[in-house]
């Protein structure tokens, strides 16, 4: 009945007037971000070693001057979940980095000419740079068994949902930063602003608990703080103190799937508008 | 029916008329050239047809379809080469064709023959594994008309095809450009500040200051000027301008060149002149009326004194999302 309805409007629910919402053209935006990310060799490099640097070189710093704390685990295992999310955040920042290269060497233009609906274009980009970001995340994991950390299956399909969700959280937002940007200088200048107070403020290298008030409150905006709680529920689940999770599980799924929804809107929302 | 219609075509642009009331028409299967100096609303008019941007009052239509109200059907009706290069560097030729194809919703097997055709038509069959990032500039352009037209549009827009090429680069992406049209049938619309380049475009029209100052065929409009273009220079233009103006009635355009006079007859009118200026000629040309010249006549300017804008994409009402 819903079908005939639409039909007769010729409109179905995934025509706009920019055109249709197109599978076709998702996965071929997608298609390119990955071979673009591929044929990158330096982003490649850059991207595996940034948090083996992180864990190693930092964590085990740390982990002297600290030492293990009273259940045995050390600083390393400790930072394993933040690491995952510094990876998440900056492959999910330096995906959306895209649309403004796109919009400085043109590419972008070939994209908004094609008849499907800017949401298309939203999606393809959100797909493309939430897949990678799970992708590198899940690579890190297969150091947690070096660092003494049991993780099964269960943990890594846990895990596997929980980046996704942080993923398109981090890319939805940097998306919809980087569709008022236009140059790469101010792209760089912004994102450097906004990420490293997003990685210092999600309880990766230390408890959120352990900050002053003013900026626990800016942490608990911050959609990373709860993707690195999500993280330390399945990595850390044994632990308790001060390196145990320290927000219920529930709440950051929750305003990770509320922050997406809201960002994803956003975004295609600036999409959608013609000056 | 025209496949383009505009009709009194506005857009205000940080409070003034980037176009001011443009009105004209294209016709199915024409060569159409859009001229005018930087600034007079070329690319405006441009994006405003291809959907990148709204506009103020007025209407345009192309295929039929409201650019405002129907955008995805404009854009399905169209192909776009634009002034700079829009490919991905980092993709060979056939992955730029073939994400076109994708974009346009064409099925893999319908993508794989229209890419096969094409390539062989501009002739990169054998390069087409090959990164973009290693095409000179005129192969990148020829790449990029294959594009525009790899989902048969209507019509194919070229905003400044040649520019930045060689001339004979030029010449081979012009003879591509025919080529192609002859096996499309698509209508094309072009800009240029080549004056060669408009002279085989079936009609023409200038735009100068956002409004469309003359549409015709090339023909037409030199037969319009009514005479020959004379061209002298002197010793002190200036003066000498001044001089004509009192003593001729004639209004001669400042160039580079010299003065720029139209006049009937001009082999009977360059006697006059040695005897009439007070001051020495240092050279006197006569030619017979060419695109340049009606653009001169109508403007008051030289197409070149503007040259083409490169790159200051700040400047101008470009589609930014």
């Amino acid at each position: 009945m819903g079908s005939a309805r639409w039909r007769g409007n010729n409109a179905c629910p995934f025509q706009t007037m920019h055109g249709t919402f197109s599978l076709k053209a998702i996965y071929v935006i997608v298609l390119r971000e990955f071979k673009r990310f591929f044929r990158q060799k330096g982003r490649l490099v850059v991207t595996m070693a940034r948090p083996l640097i992180w864990l190693f070189i930092v964590g085990s710093g740390f982990t002297r001057l600290i030492g293990a704390n009273a259940t045995g685990t050390s600083y390393m295992q400790f930072i394993l979940p933040g690491i995952v999310g510094m990876t998440i955040l900056f492959s999910s920042v330096f995906s959306t980095i895209s649309v403004v290269w796109d919009r400085e060497f043109g590419f972008l233009r070939e994209m908004l000419v094609a008849p499907v609906s800017r949401v298309t274009i939203v999606f393809g980009k959100l797909i493309s740079g939430t897949l990678l970001s799970v992708s590198q995340g899940a690579a890190l994991l297969a150091v947690a068994p070096f660092l003494g950390l049991n993780v099964g299956i269960r943990e890594v399909a846990l895990m596997l949902a929980l980046m996704t969700l942080v993923s398109l959280a981090i890319t939805a937002f940097g998306l919809f930063i980087a569709s008022f940007l236009t140059s790469l200088e101010g792209f760089n200048v912004i994102m450097n602003f906004i990420v490293l107070p997003m990685f210092f403020l999600s309880g990766a290298l230390y408890p959120v608990g352990a900050l002053p008030a003013a900026l626990r409150a800016v942490s608990y905006l911050n959609p990373l703080c709860y993707g690195v709680d999500s993280f330390k529920h399945v990595l850390l689940a044994a632990q308790s103190g001060a390196l145990a999770p320290e927000l219920p599980l529930s709440l950051d799924a929750a305003y990770l799937i509320a922050f997406s929804a809201v960002f994803v809107f956003l975004s295609a929302a600036v999409f959608e508008r013609r000056k | 029916m025209p496949v383009i219609q505009v009709i009194d075509l506005v857009k205000r642009y940080n409070g003034h008329r980037a176009v001011d009331g443009a009105a004209f028409e294209v016709n199915e299967g024409e060569t159409f050239g859009f001229l005018g100096p930087n600034g007079a609303g070329k690319t405006t008019t441009i994006n405003i047809l291809c959907t990148l941007l709204n506009f103020d009052s007025g209407a345009a239509l192309v295929n039929g379809y409201d650019c405002r109200r129907e955008p995805g059907k404009v854009r399905s009706s169209i192909g776009l080469v634009f002034q700079e290069v829009t490919l991905d560097n980092d993709l060979t030729a056939y992955e730029n064709l073939k994400f076109h194809c994708y974009m346009y919703n064409m099925d893999k097997r319908l993508a794989e023959a229209r890419i096969d055709e094409i390539l062989d038509v501009v002739g990169l069959s054998d390069r087409r594994g090959e990164m973009v990032k290693r095409f000179s500039g005129g192969m990148k352009r020829r790449l990029e008309i294959a594009r525009g037209l790899l989902h048969r549009p209507k019509v194919l827009f070229l905003d400044e095809p040649t520019l930045g090429l060689d001339p004979q680069t030029r010449k081979g992406v012009w003879g591509f450009i025919e080529k192609t049209k002859k096996a499309s049938g698509a209508t094309i619309f072009m800009t240029t500040h080549y004056m060669d380049e408009a002279e085989v475009c079936d009609r023409i029209a200038i735009i100068d200051n956002g409004r469309i100052i003359a549409c015709a065929a090339p023909a037409e409009l030199k037969g319009s000027l009514k005479g020959d273009t004379i061209v002298v220079k002197t010793v002190d233009d200036g003066a000498a301008r001044r001089e004509i103006e009192a003593r001729f009635g004639l209004r001669p355009a400042v160039t580079e060149a010299g003065l720029v006079l139209m006049v009937e007859a001009g082999e009977k009118f360059i006697p006059r002149l040695f005897e009439g200026l007070g001051m020495g000629i240092v050279s006197v040309n006569i030619k017979r009326p060419s695109i340049e010249d009606v653009f001169i006549h109508l403007t008051g300017r030289e197409i070149r004194d503007y040259g083409p804008q490169e790159a200051k994409n700040g400047q101008r009402p470009m589609a930014r999302q």
